[in-house]
């Protein structure tokens, strides 16, 4: 058998070797990132807060068709009254389970609440919205989600409180339940007003 | 005193299993018999030990022992009983100690049916079986002691989850567990063939009842678990895509790819490493699924238990579990032989399509599950929801479904298509009649309406294939009779679980698709009408429960003014966590649910009403009890059985020493 040859076959069995140890390897890549994921100071609700104290960007987005409420625009958020600016879509399971405070919180007018419909289709939107009640007094859409980008939406849904001047002041990942209204994001409203 | 006997029990586990562990395992090295035989009284005293500990935590429950931490937590004296026994393992240290009964249970039961397994192999196998053992018993002890006491006692208990209070939830742990913790015997016989370096036809036989009881088991957990999510969460749906979901299924979708290669490895010798590799992901997967759903890994919906601190003990035990069996099979699984060549056509080209597609959905969900967490490491955050799974899975499937029909009437090395296709074509025409019924009935988007032709081929496929075995209709129905009983049971199981796959991707397909949803505030008197049904308020009314109050809707539901049912939906505060829980009322007929939840009063005198009309929704739950009922039936073919009594020295274990 020539030098060759033997190289071959030898590259043969190197390849079959490597195919056995892909498994590990790819195991080894897992478990770092569950390792990383472990670190005591994560939480997956936490959010970096690299939006906080700074002006909402800047952008326009018609109105969700099928609904009456008019569209939403950056101006819309400099009215001189606090406002949550909730980011939610159809599709989304938490979304529905967040979505009765929305609608106690709407009931009570305390705040207005703005929604960004994010990359959903207009007519599910707006029939979701007809099944289970608007708690919005505008809607934006972001079918594409673009606007969701410049926000640094990283999933739905998202609130952000937004101050008079149009300022970011906090933003809740995930959906809103009794505790983060009662204990954060009612306060925060109270206290911006005050 | 009975919950530090349960403690002493679980130190003498851990104790026996640390024998089992290795005098078994240098034993079968070593060739030394007795030291080899001990695996199976160990394996015994270990499942005695802990049954003794579980039992005593459920007299601790049931007896409401509020001096142990972990009743105080999670019982309450008002509770029903059925609650106190099932809240021994509604939380994170009675789980465990559940997962620890089973594994038990398992390794038992090899130790006791494995009487026709080679000394050898069954002493490895119940040695490594003791290695999982000994990794949850330290766990549990050192991080989740469920005995640990409180002074001065707690006057009454901070109640079990109000959600978890509920018959189908009671059972849905120790059912997903037995199948988590059964495919623990495929692993361990896995694990044991690489140190032995011997795959044979008789390994996967005695692999395959063990995974075969472990699917059965999985796809009940499973299933029940949908069930409580439809029932109880109040929304209607029955599947999410949550964390918690995923990776129960990402096992089941392994399992069921385990379960056919096995069959490939029996009869062709084939696909050996490739099968190892599968016993050894499934079960790593199940471990993954115990881990993320305790860890606070990943964010969910309804996720319960979660703790930081324990995850790192978890993880430690997922990478010498994992990380060590993939080294084992890196290093061993190279040098197993292959087998028998086959053509592309053929029945082992058409299982090992089944084995690519399950692989890819697998991962395909594995991706998604994870996928928030890669992007968290990017610096970014996600969420990944129905979307990306319809997108992605569905694409899967269909061909999987479709070669579903195909598989069982292939035969062995090669097979002529053409033939196959021929016996097909009234499945074919079935499927386009239920197409164009379905698209009569329905009209609506292409896609589900093809689903629906999908699902009927593959039902189709099934029934023809098992009445071309049984000639129905080609011979006398006596005759047609007689062959049906010669059949081999696993041959009417395997029809029977293909069909019920049919009739769950049909309620699947159809309930997503064809629900109606109308949520409305409704004061008493009001009427509505959905999709052909009356509904009408009639009272709410507020009833005490033993630990809830609920708020009591009756709503009569009318077709065209005769009376259909009467509906009681109900939303129950539980006193003591103060927690609201939903109770939907669903009315079951054989083609749809009629399914009522009440919100919150609107606090003018209406009631927020949700009505579903869940089209096929029942046969989800059917489909499922079908594919469980075939998976026992083959259970209880005579050459799966467990420790049936061999005939003669199996032929192929002779071939293998050749």
């Amino acid at each position: 058998m020539s030098a060759t040859a033997k190289d071959t076959i030898k590259d043969g069995i190197v390849a079959r070797r490597l195919i056995y140890l892909a498994p590990i390897l790819f195991f080894v890549v897992v478990s770092g990132y569950f390792l990383w994921g472990l670190n005591p100071e994560r939480d997956p609700r936490v959010l970096p807060s690299v939006m906080i104290d700074k002006p909402a960007p800047e952008f326009t987005a018609g109105p969700l068709a099928g609904t009456a409420v008019p569209g939403l625009a950056t101006a819309d958020l400099k009215s001189g009254q606090v406002t949550l600016f909730n980011v939610f879509a159809s599709w989304c399971i938490p979304c529905r389970a967040e979505h009765p405070f929305l609608m106690d919180l709407a009931q009570r007018g305390e705040v207005a609440i703005f929604g960004l419909n994010y990359k959903n289709k207009p007519e599910e939107a707006s029939a979701w919205l007809r099944d289970l009640g608007n708690p919005y007094t505008r809607i934006g859409t972001d079918e594409k989600g673009r606007i969701g980008i410049d926000w640094g939406v990283s999933g739905v849904p998202e609130t952000f409180v937004i101050d008079g001047t149009g300022r970011i002041r906090y933003r809740h990942w995930g959906p809103i339940d009794k505790d983060a209204l009662e204990r954060t994001i009612l306060p925060l409203i109270e206290e911006l007003r005050g | 005193m009975i919950p530090e006997i349960g403690l002493f029990a679980l130190i003498l586990a851990l104790a026996v299993a640390l024998v089992q562990g290795t005098l078994p395992m240098i034993g079968a090295a070593r060739g030394h018999d007795a030291w080899m035989a001990s695996a199976v009284p160990t394996a015994i005293l270990q499942l005695a030990f802990a049954l003794a500990a579980f039992l005593a935590l459920m007299h601790a429950y049931v007896t409401s022992d509020f001096t142990v931490v972990n009743v105080a937590l999670n019982s309450n004296s008002a509770m029903p009983m059925l609650y106190k026994i099932s809240a021994t393992w509604g939380n994170h240290e009675g789980s465990m100690l559940l997962w620890v009964v089973i594994l038990a249970v398992f390794g038992a039961a090899v130790a006791l049916f494995g009487g026709n397994l080679p000394p050898a192999l069954r002493a490895r196998v119940l040695s490594v079986q003791a290695w999982i053992a000994i990794g949850f018993l330290t766990f549990s002890l050192f991080t989740s002691n469920p005995f640990e006491r409180v002074f001065p006692p707690p006057l009454d208990g901070n109640d079990l989850n109000p959600l978890l209070q509920d018959p189908g939830l009671a059972f849905h742990p120790p059912m997903l567990y037995m199948g988590y913790v059964g495919f623990s015997i495929a692993f361990s016989f896995a694990i044991a063939a690489l140190i032995e370096g011997r795959v044979d036809a008789a390994w996967a036989r005695w692999v395959r009842p063990w995974t075969l009881a472990a699917w059965c088991f999985l796809t009940g957990g499973i299933a029940l678990g949908s069930w409580w999510a439809y029932y109880e969460l109040g929304w209607g749906g029955w599947w999410f895509w949550d964390p918690v979901e995923n990776v129960s299924f990402m096992p089941w979708l392994m399992g069921t790819a385990l379960l056919h290669s096995a069959i490939v490895v029996e009869k062709r010798d084939a696909l050996k490493s490739w099968t190892i590799l599968l016993a050894i992901l499934t079960f790593s997967l199940s471990l993954i699924g115990t881990f993320v759903v305790r860890s606070g890994l990943l964010t969910s919906v309804h996720a319960f238990a979660t703790d930081p601190e324990r995850g790192l003990f978890i993880l430690a035990l997922l990478v010498v579990t994992i990380g060590g069996s993939l080294i084992l099979y890196a290093v061993r699984a190279p040098a197993l032989k292959a087998g028998g060549l086959f053509a592309p056509v053929s029945r082992e080209g058409g299982l090992i399509l089944n084995n690519l597609l399950l692989s890819v959905a697998c991962a395909t969900v594995f991706l998604g599950t994870m996928y928030p967490l890669i992007a968290e490491t990017f610096g970014y955050k996600a969420t990944v929801g129905a979307p990306f799974f319809n997108l992605t899975f569905l694409p899967i499937m269909t061909p999987l479904v479709a070669a579903m029909a195909l598989g069982p009437f292939l035969s062995w090395k090669r097979t002529d298509l053409a033939g196959v296709v021929g016996r097909l074509k009234f499945a074919f025409l079935a499927a386009i009649l239920a197409t164009a019924i379905t698209l009569y009935m329905q009209q609506g988007p292409v896609i589900p309406v093809l689903a629906m032709g999908l699902a009927v081929w593959l039902f189709a496929g099934a029934v023809i294939e098992w009445s071309g075995r049984i000639k129905l209709f080609q011979t006398a129905p006596g005759d047609s009779l007689r062959r049906a009983i010669g059949l081999p049971r696993s041959a009417h199981g395997m029809t029977l679980a293909h069909a019920g796959m049919a009739v769950v991707i049909a309620g699947m397909v159809a309930s997503s698709t064809w629900k109606v949803e109308e949520i409305l505030i409704m004061r008493p008197g009001d009427t509505t009408s959905v999709a052909g049904y009356d509904y009408r308020l009639e009272k709410v009314e507020r009833i005490k429960g033993p630990n809830y109050i609920s708020d009591t809707a009756t709503i009569t539901v009318t077709r065209d003014g005769k009376a259909v049912t009467e509906q009681k939906p109900e939303k129950r505060i539980y006193t003591v966590q103060n927690t609201p829980t939903t109770e939907a009322a669903i009315y079951t007929t054989a083609l749809a649910d009629l399914y009522t939840a009440i919100g919150d009063p609107d606090g003018k005198g209406g009631q927020t009403v949700r009505i579903f009309f869940e089209p096929l929704v029942p046969w989800i739950w059917i489909g499922s009890l079908m594919m469980m009922l075939g998976g026992v039936i083959s259970l209880s073919d005579r050459r799966l059985r467990v420790g049936a009594p061999r005939r003669k020295r199996p032929p192929t274990l002779a071939a293998a020493q050749a």
